[in-house]
């Protein structure tokens, strides 16, 4: 049994979601070039990994798994996803619209964010309890939000950057991220 | 695609070269990083998502006057989901080392850019053999790109090449290029090289293909806002 503190900072630092796990690349290269931006879709992505895990856990070990139906995560899980988000977005329109107009735009993009369903489908993997699911989904939720904000304080200063025009663009921003990715290496071992 | 007819082997070819969905389009950028530290993972997780990619296409393409537009994303999303379902298992009873590998990314072929992008720009619109057409071309190109990337960071980063030892780099790897930072300088490395050789301009901006190819625009309060 792993303490809650060490699976919410490993799926943090160590275990980074983005950096380590290659999970969400598309959003943290593509919203990553405001820090509000990042900050908003980070809130917003920690926001539906913790909900979905909520919802998938006790579908899997209430109804999936008594029932012998366990090779229908995948496709149970995406649609949870999908419905919920869409559901979230409804509900955050009509009841806290300023909240909405924060959030909002970030909602329909986290349905394709592979990051929701690894975690969701990485909960069940490890066999960890329905706290340690929320932690771990709070954690990995917490870490993508970390990196896009790291990431976007760097391409930032690199706006001022003279950069070759064959790397120009996207060449540039992977090889920062490579650099990024090694300032993340240094956690690992941390807690093992 | 309907104004410009095109014949059955330019529907192939031209997701292997002009229009790959990895190196040119930047589609599927997750599985491209994660699974290329050996080049047998990257044919492995390669071929998985064509199969994946023939079969959503193929079903996609014969259902898409039956199903109705406003439900058409959850009805692809269970499209595609059953086919990674059945590839799945597949890899665990034939090939369980690469199933092993692979590992959760297998799962994550459900949400990967490319087949939802295939999905909604090319078999929604066109007949089942150009859309098989189309996912084969699709799929060959990002074998091909997987193919390279686990290459140059397998004999670079670990001294081999489909188990073959390569002589000098054998003793002394680099062993940062199969650790994630190696995959993104790669991936990087290999676009700016196609950049080049195409004498391109470089894509300015990645948010999974951007709005147009996005299957959620339709539904998207934000147009646009959330790239800029």
């Amino acid at each position: 049994m792993k303490s809650l503190l060490i699976i919410l900072l490993s799926a943090m630092l160590t275990d980074n979601f983005v950096l380590a796990k290659f999970m969400g690349i598309c959003p943290f290269l593509g919203v990553s070039k405001k820090l509000d931006s990042a900050s908003g879709m980070g809130i917003a992505v920690t926001f539906v990994m913790i909900c979905a895990t909520m919802v998938t856990y006790p579908i899997h070990h209430g109804i999936l798994v008594p029932n012998g139906l366990e090779y229908f995560d995948t496709v149970v899980f995406i649609l949870v996803i999908a419905l919920f988000v869409q559901l979230v977005e409804t509900m955050l329109k009509k009841c806290i619209p300023s909240l909405y107009s924060s959030l909002g735009v970030y909602l329909p993009l986290i349905t394709t964010n592979c990051a929701v369903l690894g975690v969701t489908v990485l909960n069940i993997d490890n066999n960890y309890s329905f706290i340690q699911s929320i932690v771990n989904a709070l954690g990995a939720g917490l870490g993508f939000m970390l990196a896009l904000v790291i990431f976007s304080g760097v391409r930032k200063k690199m706006e001022y950057a003279d950069i070759p025009e064959t790397f120009k663009g996207v060449p540039a921003t992977l090889i920062a991220a490579s650099i990024v990715s090694v300032s993340f290496m240094g956690f690992s071992g941390l807690f093992s | 695609m309907a104004e410009n007819k095109k014949t059955p082997i330019q529907e192939i070819t031209k997701g292997i070269i002009k229009e790959n969905p990895t190196l040119v389009m930047l589609l599927g950028m997750c599985p491209t990083l994660a699974v290329t530290t050996q080049a047998a993972n990257g044919i492995g997780m390669g071929l998985a998502t064509t199969f994946v990619l023939l079969g959503s296409n193929i079903v996609i393409s014969a259902l898409r006057n039956v199903i109705p537009d406003k439900v058409r994303i959850p009805s692809f999303i269970v499209i595609i989901a059953s086919f990674v379902t059945l590839i799945g298992f597949l890899l665990e009873g034939f090939v369980p080392s690469l199933y092993e590998s692979l590992g959760i990314y297998l799962t994550l072929i459900t949400v990967n850019c490319i087949i939802f992008g295939r999905a909604e720009m090319f078999a929604s619109k066109n007949g089942i053999f150009a859309s098989a057409c189309d996912a084969i071309g699709m799929g060959i190109g990002f074998t091909l790109a997987l193919f390279i990337m686990g290459s140059v960071r397998e004999i670079i980063g670990s001294g081999q090449w489909l188990g073959m030892d390569i002589p000098v780099i054998h003793s002394n790897p680099m062993l940062i290029f199969i650790m994630p930072a190696g995959g993104f300088f790669t991936l990087g490395m290999i676009i700016a090289a196609v950049n080049k050789l195409t004498n391109k301009k470089p894509p300015a901006e990645i948010s999974c293909g951007g709005c147009e190819s996005c299957p959620m625009a339709e539904n998207c309060s934000g147009k646009g806002s959330a790239e800029k």
